[in-house]
């Protein structure tokens, strides 16, 4: 029944304003991995990965602004979490 | 800093914050609401479904002009496992009073509209405006600061929604709200024709269907599924507890992914178009996580009260967060009499509430989460009235045996006593 998930086709039909430059979500340099396998989990868009060679990845683009990773991890691996500055992120058009 | 001074600043153009404005500006209150999003609505997400009555006190009859999706007149529960799916329909073919009625809409729209209505009654929106900071003098708020701008309020009004960060930052919200007290909410949005939903859903013209899933939706951990019936596309998604995400053994998204490639939701979003992937956390503790809700000078309305109700069958939070805006706003209107916008002076707002269906709610319901919280609702039940199905329905030649048997044997699985206990626990936690 398992087929992968595939969260970057999701992600592409969503209209993002990208804030270059701006990381509204920063991590702590090398993470606590058992928090990072939290959010690897429960991250809606994603955003935290492993590479092959077992370092952590991630990027605040395609962030969908839900809260998640600040209420599981917030000061323990976060180094920072805000909203993107006005205008900037995700557009909902349906919601 | 701006010379002038409104009545009340409203952080959030959510549905907390749009009825807040509305009330103020209707009674002749100078308001004006900051949203960071570039329109009402464009940060927002829900399930879909609105239950009409605070809104409907607010405007009668506004059902009859809001961008709505359709009227609920269906509902469904089903028992899933990963291959099975055990359901409960209920088909309201009666009349009701437009207080009892609930609808499917979707934010981007609805928000706008609300918006949309406290700006005819007077009240003023930037949009597009990130607030940063909460401005004080001697404890006391007195406005906002944003985009390097300070404006003066005699009081503001926080509708900032489930991630609080400015409540957080006075203090009254504790800035570690647990993540056992939170769950996390995703949703695919999925166009098909509107024939093709009616008829797959057994829907007339206007009506719509409002289907939760209990069991593997969220991989055995508290949460469920749903689907909600629009015009022309399926609201699809989940929710899932997050205090064991971290044991998971998948992803948020990929629980959806299997949701969705279930052999009972299959056929019924078959041929869909993706046409938004959305997500949101839901505050899950009810009565146990609301916060100081009043200061000086400043108020707190909605999910950033932790007004949101799940109560198994339904994710209940934007009736709340309506009347909670009109709460506020009421409890600023009495402070504008008495020219007094200290905390006593604010205090209406604590006994409005008291004496409104969102305290006495929260209070019904108040040890419903720890109940939630036992993962056999989530797996054994599920697998139980699976098991009871598939024994009652299935013939094989092999010797019958008697139903009151069979039941038994799949109780005695769970365990009689755990039946026992959850049955009286389930019982008087709702
Ligand atoms: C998956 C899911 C399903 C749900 N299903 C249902 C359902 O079927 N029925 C139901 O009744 N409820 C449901 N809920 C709950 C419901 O969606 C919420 O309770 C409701 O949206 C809360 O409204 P609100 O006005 O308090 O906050 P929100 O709607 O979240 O609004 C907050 C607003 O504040 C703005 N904001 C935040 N910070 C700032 C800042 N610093 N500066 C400027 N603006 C800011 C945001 O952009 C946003 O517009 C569901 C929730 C989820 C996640
Ligand atoms: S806020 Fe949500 S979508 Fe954004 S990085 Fe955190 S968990 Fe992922």
């Amino acid at each position: 029944m398992s087929e992968i998930v595939n969260v970057d086709v999701k992600l592409a039909t969503n209209k993002f304003h990208v804030d270059e430059g701006h990381q509204h979500i920063i991590l702590k340099d090398n993470p606590d991995m058992n928090e990072y396998r939290k959010l690897i989990n429960a991250c809606p868009a994603g955003l935290y990965k492993l590479d092959e060679d077992g370092s952590v990845r991630f990027d605040s683009a395609g962030c969908l602004e839900c809260g998640t990773c600040k209420f599981l991890c917030g000061d323990t691996i976060l180094e920072k979490w805000e909203y993107p500055r006005g205008t900037f992120g995700i557009e909902y058009r349906y919601g | 800093m701006s010379e002038e001074s409104f009545d009340a600043i409203i952080v959030g153009a959510g549905l907390a914050g749009c009825v807040a404005a509305y009330v103020l500006a209707k009674a002749g209150a100078d308001v004006l609401v900051i949203e960071r999003g570039n329109y009402a609505g464009s940060k927002n997400m829900t399930g879909g479904r609105l239950y009409a009555h605070s809104l409907e006190s607010i405007i009668p009859g506004f059902a009859k002009e809001a961008p709505l999706e359709r009227k609920v007149t269906k509902e469904k529960v089903t028992f899933l496992t990963d291959d099975t799916g055990v359901t409960l329909d209920y088909h309201n073919g009666r009349e009701q009073t437009s207080v009892e009625e609930s609808y499917t809409l979707l934010r981007g729209d609805f928000d706008q509209w609300l918006m949309a209505k406290a700006e005819e009654v007077g009240a003023q929106f930037i949009t597009g405006i990130r607030v940063d900071e909460i401005l004080t003098q001697d404890g006391k708020v007195i406005g906002v600061k944003a985009d390097g701008d300070e404006l003066l309020s005699k009081s503001v009004i926080l509708a900032e929604g489930v991630n609080p960060v400015l409540a957080e930052q006075l203090g009254m919200v504790k800035p570690k709200v647990k993540a056992d007290v939170m769950a996390v909410g995703v949703k695919e949005l999925i166009e098909l024709p509107q024939e093709v939903i009616q008829d797959r859903f057994n829907l007339n013209n206007d009506e719509g269907c409002a289907w939760l899933f209990a069991g593997s939706p969220a991989n055995g951990l508290m949460g469920g599924g749903f689907i909600y019936t629009n015009k022309t596309s399926v609201s699809l998604g989940l929710v899932c507890g997050l205090h064991d995400i971290g044991t998971s053994s998948k992803t948020v998204p990929q629980m959806l992914e299997d949701f969705k490639n279930h052999s009972m939701i299959k056929p019924l979003i078959e041929g869909g178009k993706l046409l938004e992937y959305s997500a949101h956390v839901v505050p899950e503790a009810g009565i146990h996580m609301v916060p100081q809700l009043v200061g000086d000078g400043v108020l707190i309305t909605g999910d950033a009260a932790g007004f949101c109700l799940n109560i198994g069958y339904t994710v209940r939070g934007m009736d709340l967060a309506i009347a909670s805006g009109e709460a506020a706003a009421k409890a600023v209107l009495t402070a504008r009499e008495n020219n007094d916008f200290s905390a006593e002076g604010l205090s209406s707002y604590q006994s409005l509430l008291e004496d409104s269906f969102i305290m006495k709610d929260l209070k019904l319901y108040k040890n419903l989460p720890e109940f939630m919280g036992n993962p056999r609702i989530f797996n054994q039940y599920p697998k139980m009235v699976a098991d009871i199905m598939q024994s009652m329905f299935t013939v094989d030649g092999s010797a019958s045996q008697p139903l009151r048997k069979t039941i038994m044997k799949h109780c005695k699985e769970v365990g009689y006593m755990n039946l026992i206990k959850d049955g009286i626990k389930g019982v008087t936690s709702i």
